[in-house]
């Protein structure tokens, strides 16, 4: 492995962590709403969040290259107020690792926040607890295996996206190129070891983020 | 259960079989597009039987495909180093390859630019510019070897962004997401949305030449033979011009 690859795996590990990173809270905060909230236009949401996980990434990838290209409407706004560039940087790629792995994020924080018994929230309640402290007290902790889990599934789908990725970033190694666009260009470029050596690597990166939620999921002491 | 997955097996390879009948697959440049599209119809009017099938994407992209095992009948390829690939995995016998056409490479900007480029130092004030990816794609190859020659490729690599074709290039000037693009004359032609600042001089630039040839394991050889000297004929050469290639003529031919 040359140390261009190194950086090549870290810079995927670490685009895929500020992806689940940024959309963490707002994960939370849209799963809280749809596990514990009854409000108009809930099924639409549901509807909407559900679209990047069976939509093609690509068609997903060309909706945002198109909203935050130099010209679209929110790129062209970021770039002439503060010079932003998305399309085409490191941005382009978090944006897209982040969207995509959204909603798998979402599904599997509100089947946490569903899980935990009622009557525990309740009981924090009426011993004088704000919902404020009963949410951070009780059902944060409550749902954390849960939050674990979907945590690690959406870094590893963020780890393995392709298709919107490839539409945002180029082909700019060393730059914005992931794991996964890697392995493509370098078998298109007639790299074959070093595809597979990548292919490799990512199989056992996926295969430590699945087993690692297993056990979340399955309730081991880790947490 | 066994028997019901052979026979399934068995239709589709059927379906498969009569698909190809009277198809000649064609894998060309993506900057062919046209032209291939074009010479595919002209050629159907006088061979009926035949139908062309063209697939376009960057020649390295192709030539993977041809080497993988695609039903591929002939391959066009925008440079030579693609094609003597196909050679060396044996996919296609060294005699079978034919140079037919050569291009130019141009720097084009949006139609609405106000940038003012003129040669390849102009090139160092850009924020952006897209070219084939250097490391396979041959526009972008070429695009390389003519900065590597002026001494100005480590200085301009930074703010390039490869493309996965030449034409993924030139949409990345229509979108307005790079600020110029290094591509062949014939894509500037096809697209309303760019101008061409100025042409590579053929002096600074590498030999742009397109090789032609019929796939050593051709599904449909025996169509796809006459349409490789359809394509070196008079007719396709007025098409291929008309796109602004230039034509390369058989040694072997008399004026």
């Amino acid at each position: 492995m040359t140390p261009a690859d190194a950086q090549l795996i870290l810079f995927t590990l670490s685009a895929a962590a500020m992806a689940v990173l940024v959309s963490f809270p707002i994960g939370v905060a849209v799963a809280w709403a749809l596990a514990r909230k009854r409000w108009a236009g809930k099924a639409l949401v549901e509807t909407l969040l559900t679209l990047p996980l069976v939509m093609p990434p690509v068609a997903t990838g060309l909706i945002l290259l198109k909203l935050f290209g130099r010209r679209g409407p929110l790129g062209g706004w970021l770039h002439q107020t503060f010079g932003f560039e998305i399309i085409f940087t490191p941005k382009a790629v978090v944006l897209a690792l982040a969207v995509m792995s959204f909603p798998l994020l979402v599904r599997c924080l509100r089947t946490a926040f569903e899980e935990i018994p009622r009557d525990l929230e309740e009981a924090a309640a009426t011993l004088g607890k704000t919902p404020r402290q009963v949410f951070f007290r009780v059902s944060l902790p409550l749902a954390r295996r849960g939050i674990a889990a979907g945590i690690i599934l959406a870094f590893a789908r963020a780890l393995g996206e392709f298709g919107a990725t490839v539409m945002v970033a180029g082909l700019i190694p060393g730059v914005t190129e992931t794991l996964p666009l890697a392995i493509y260009r370098s078998f298109q470029t007639g790299d074959d070891s070093r595809a597979w050596m990548l292919a490799g690597v990512s199989a056992g990166v996926a295969f430590a983020a699945v087993a690692i939620s297993g056990w979340f999921a399955r309730g081991k002491r880790l947490l | 259960m066994k028997i019901r997955v052979h026979s399934w097996f068995v239709l589709i390879s059927l379906l498969t079989a009569f698909a190809h009948a009277g198809e000649v697959r064609i894998a060309a440049a993506a900057s062919l597009s046209e032209a291939i599209t074009e010479i595919g119809a002209a050629y159907r009017t006088s061979h009926p039987e035949t139908k062309i099938t063209p697939v376009f994407a960057g020649s390295n992209v192709l030539a993977r495909q041809v080497e993988s095992g695609a039903p591929i009948d002939i391959f066009f390829s925008a440079d030579e180093k693609t094609m003597d690939g196909l050679v060396k995995s044996e996919r296609i016998a060294k005699e079978d390859v034919v140079p037919v056409l050569s291009n130019a490479l141009v720097v084009v900007v949006r139609q609405d630019s106000t940038l003012s480029l003129q040669s390849a130092e102009d090139l160092t004030k850009l924020q952006r510019l897209s070219i084939g990816d250097p490391a396979a794609v041959p526009a972008g190859v070429y695009a390389k070897a003519w900065l590597t020659g002026r001494d100005l490729w480590e200085k301009i690599q930074p703010i390039t962004v490869g493309a996965e074709n030449v034409r993924g290039a030139l949409a990345a000037v229509e979108t307005g997401n790079a600020d110029a693009a290094i591509v062949y004359r014939t894509d500037a032609a096809v697209s309303q949305k760019v101008k061409i600042s100025f042409t590579v001089p053929a002096a600074e630039a590498p030999a742009i030449v397109y090789p032609v040839a019929l796939c050593r394991e051709a599904p449909n050889a025996a169509e796809a033979k006459p349409f490789v000297e359809f394509l070196r004929g008079d007719q396709a050469a007025d098409i291929f011009r008309k796109r602004g290639f230039t034509v390369i003529l058989p040694a072997t031919a008399k004026p």
